[in-house]
């Protein structure tokens, strides 16, 4: 199965149980049992099913692909986009990339975590947001530049962020080209 | 989605998907790679290594499994090109990797993508399937016997170092992202064990625009070392920023005439990884025998406090790096720690010389590219930038 056929199933997947959950992996997991380089892919998807990484999934995917847990965990701890904490509904990433950092990136980070109350790495009091910092979104045209889960905003200004953070805070639902022109 | 300013027309438009595959395929592979020579096309994702020769010494490297691998990972501050390439080209860099695997007798290839580019997956999904349907992928490619080629698309999980082609390799590979010693090149021993051929997006895309349009089109253009067009992505402090083409070869100060950035104080070239240029220095030449890049361009107007941008490099740096050896682990915190004290005026001008011997150190002995190149924002501020660094020096 296509990596997209298992995110298209993840809407519910917040609402289910632990359990539940744990045998939509063993799909993930039959289905890449034999696949080279299998590990990433599914922990990539194992992060889409729970919103993270936890324990239990990590033992499981260790024990089905035939690696130990300390490589596993290894593999986890490497990459930035892996996270063993469960995180907020929306993930804020503000760029400190060399053209944001020139552009005011600071300043966007700093009234992000007034805003959200937060530091960087942590989420706010009612799970609703994470903060974290990126190193170019590739997006430095028109910096500086914050992502909120998969949407860019281009040429943000510290006094726009409440307006753009409401618009994930109501419901989420967020049209699927709601982003980038901030202006 | 996003809001892209790509300036003027670029070469890209006017090349019909398609063409450069059928006319390469009438001809036996040694003509694609004859052309391709003859071009003097160089990497487009920042070594500059000579694109014929990679794919000759994979030809030459034994194996039945060979791979096409499109490094599209494109994760250096101030680079957007290859997701510009992605979003309106994507046919061009798929045509690209068909006609590499013809050459070097591929029969799959890999787009590694960074996990920030995910919203694109699903539009080159779209245009897999449809090329997929043209029969330009899957089996017997146009009819041609033998000739079966198919590419899949892996995601990247937020790792810069991964943009190196090795520890690309590893990471497709499920592993950390951690570089490997070279020799043994990708070209012998690549994925999974096989000879594989790791290329930068822009560099697929002319690839089919040289087929297209010939060897000597593109080998009229730019210096004799570095011919042809390069895409630039250009940022900063100008009032036009945002996608452009130029010739290899342009100066620095024709570069900043088009796009709006005279009276710059200083340029950075090539991104993190690359130099910072002076105001005295603009007539030096964007080529791979002066000053050589990938594509980024980040411009810092007359008040940038320069030391600011070294210290945010070496922070991006010591970010990303994968920790495997000393010099890159451990002397990026001292060059940030040196930063700190040079920015407090609290640096002497002995220190100063220890440090610039410790980035020496680390161009020297760090296993890969990352640690290697960390580094040179530093010098080259530290260099250039004597007066406004000097004026904060402790006595
Ligand atoms: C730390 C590091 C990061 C790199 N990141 C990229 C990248 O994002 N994209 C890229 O094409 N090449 C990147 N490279 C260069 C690759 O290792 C490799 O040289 C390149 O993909 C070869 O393609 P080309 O010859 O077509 O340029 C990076 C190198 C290093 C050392
Ligand atoms: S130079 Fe840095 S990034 Fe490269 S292998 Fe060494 S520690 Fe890792
Ligand atoms: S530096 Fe911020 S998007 Fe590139």
């Amino acid at each position: 199965m296509p990596f997209s056929t298992y995110l298209a199933k993840c809407p519910d997947c917040h609402e289910a149980t632990e359990e539940e959950l744990l045998v939509q992996l063993d799909d993930v997991l039959a289905d890449y049992a034999s696949v080279p380089g299998a590990l990433i892919p599914v922990l990539q998807i194992t992060q889409a099913i729970f919103g993270y990484l936890p324990e239990t999934a990590l033992k499981k995917i260790a024990l089905s692909l035939g690696k130990p847990y300390s490589e596993v965990a290894g593999v986890v701890g490497f990459y930035s986009f892996f996270t063993t904490v469960p995180r907020g509904k929306h993930l804020v990433r503000v760029c400190l990339g060399t053209a944001c950092y020139v552009r005011g990136g600071k300043e966007v980070l700093a009234a992000s975590k007034d805003l959200l109350r937060i530091e960087v790495g942590e989420t706010s009091s009612d799970r609703m947001f994470s903060l974290d910092v990126g190193r170019c979104f590739g997006a430095c045209g028109l910096a500086p530049v914050i992502m909120i889960d998969d949407d860019v905003h281009q040429r943000v200004r510290p006094a726009q962020l409440p307006k753009i953070f409401d618009q994930y805070r109501d419901n989420s639902a967020t049209d699927d080209n709601g982003n980038g022109e901030s202006d | 989605m996003i809001v892209e300013t790509t300036h003027g027309s670029l070469t890209f438009c006017s090349i019909e998907p398609g063409s450069g595959l059928d006319s390469t395929l009438e001809r036996p592979p040694a003509n694609a790679l004859g052309r391709i020579e003859a071009s003097g096309l160089r990497g487009r994702g920042g070594a500059g290594f000579p694109t014929s020769l990679k794919w000759d010494l994979a030809i030459k490297s034994p194996g039945e499994n060979k791979y096409v691998i499109c490094n599209a990972d494109e994760g250096e501050p101030g680079t957007f090109k290859d997701r510009v390439i992605l979003s309106d080209f994507a046919d061009l860099v798929f045509e690209g990797m068909t006609i590499g695997a013809f050459v070097i007798g591929a029969k799959r290839g890999i787009v590694y993508l960074r996990g920030e580019y995910a919203y694109l997956r699903s539009h080159l999904e779209t245009v897999l399937r449809r090329r997929r349907a043209q029969n330009l992928l899957g089996k017997k490619i146009r009819g041609r016997d033998g000739f079966d080629f198919d590419i899949e698309i892996r995601m990247g999980a937020g790792a810069y170092v991964c943009g190196e082609e090795t520890a690309l390799i590893e990471s497709l590979e499920g592993q950390r992202g951690e570089p490997r010693n070279r020799p043994p090149f990708p070209i012998d021993t690549g994925y999974l064990g096989n000879p594989t051929i790791v290329n930068n997006v822009e560099t697929f895309a002319w690839v089919v625009c040289i087929l297209a349009k010939g060897a000597k089109w593109f080998n009229s253009i730019g210096t004799k070392k570095s011919t042809g067009l390069k895409l630039f992505s250009v940022s900063g402090d100008c009032s036009q920023p945002g996608v452009y083409e130029f010739p290899m070869g342009i100066t620095v100060a024709e570069l900043l005439k088009e796009v709006g950035g005279e009276g710059a104080k200083a340029v950075q070239v090539g991104g993190a990884a690359g130099q910072c240029v002076p105001a005295a220095q603009f007539e030096r030449t964007i080529a791979y025998e002066d000053v050589p890049t990938g594509g980024s361009v980040i411009v810092f107007g007359p008040d940038r406090d320069m030391l600011r941008v070294a210290e945010n490099f070496l922070e991006f740096f010591a970010d990303e790096s994968c920790g495997q050896c000393t010099p890159c682990r451990e002397g990026t915190p001292k060059l940030i720690e040196g930063v700190k004290m040079l920015q407090q005026g609290r640096c002497s001008m002995h220190y100063i010389h220890e440090l610039c011997s410790l980035g020496e150190t680390m161009q020297l002995a760090s296993k890969c590219g990352l640690g290697q190149m960390a580094p040179n924002a530093f010098l080259s501020i530290v260099e250039h930038f004597q007066d406004e660094i000097l004026g904060r020096i402790g006595k």
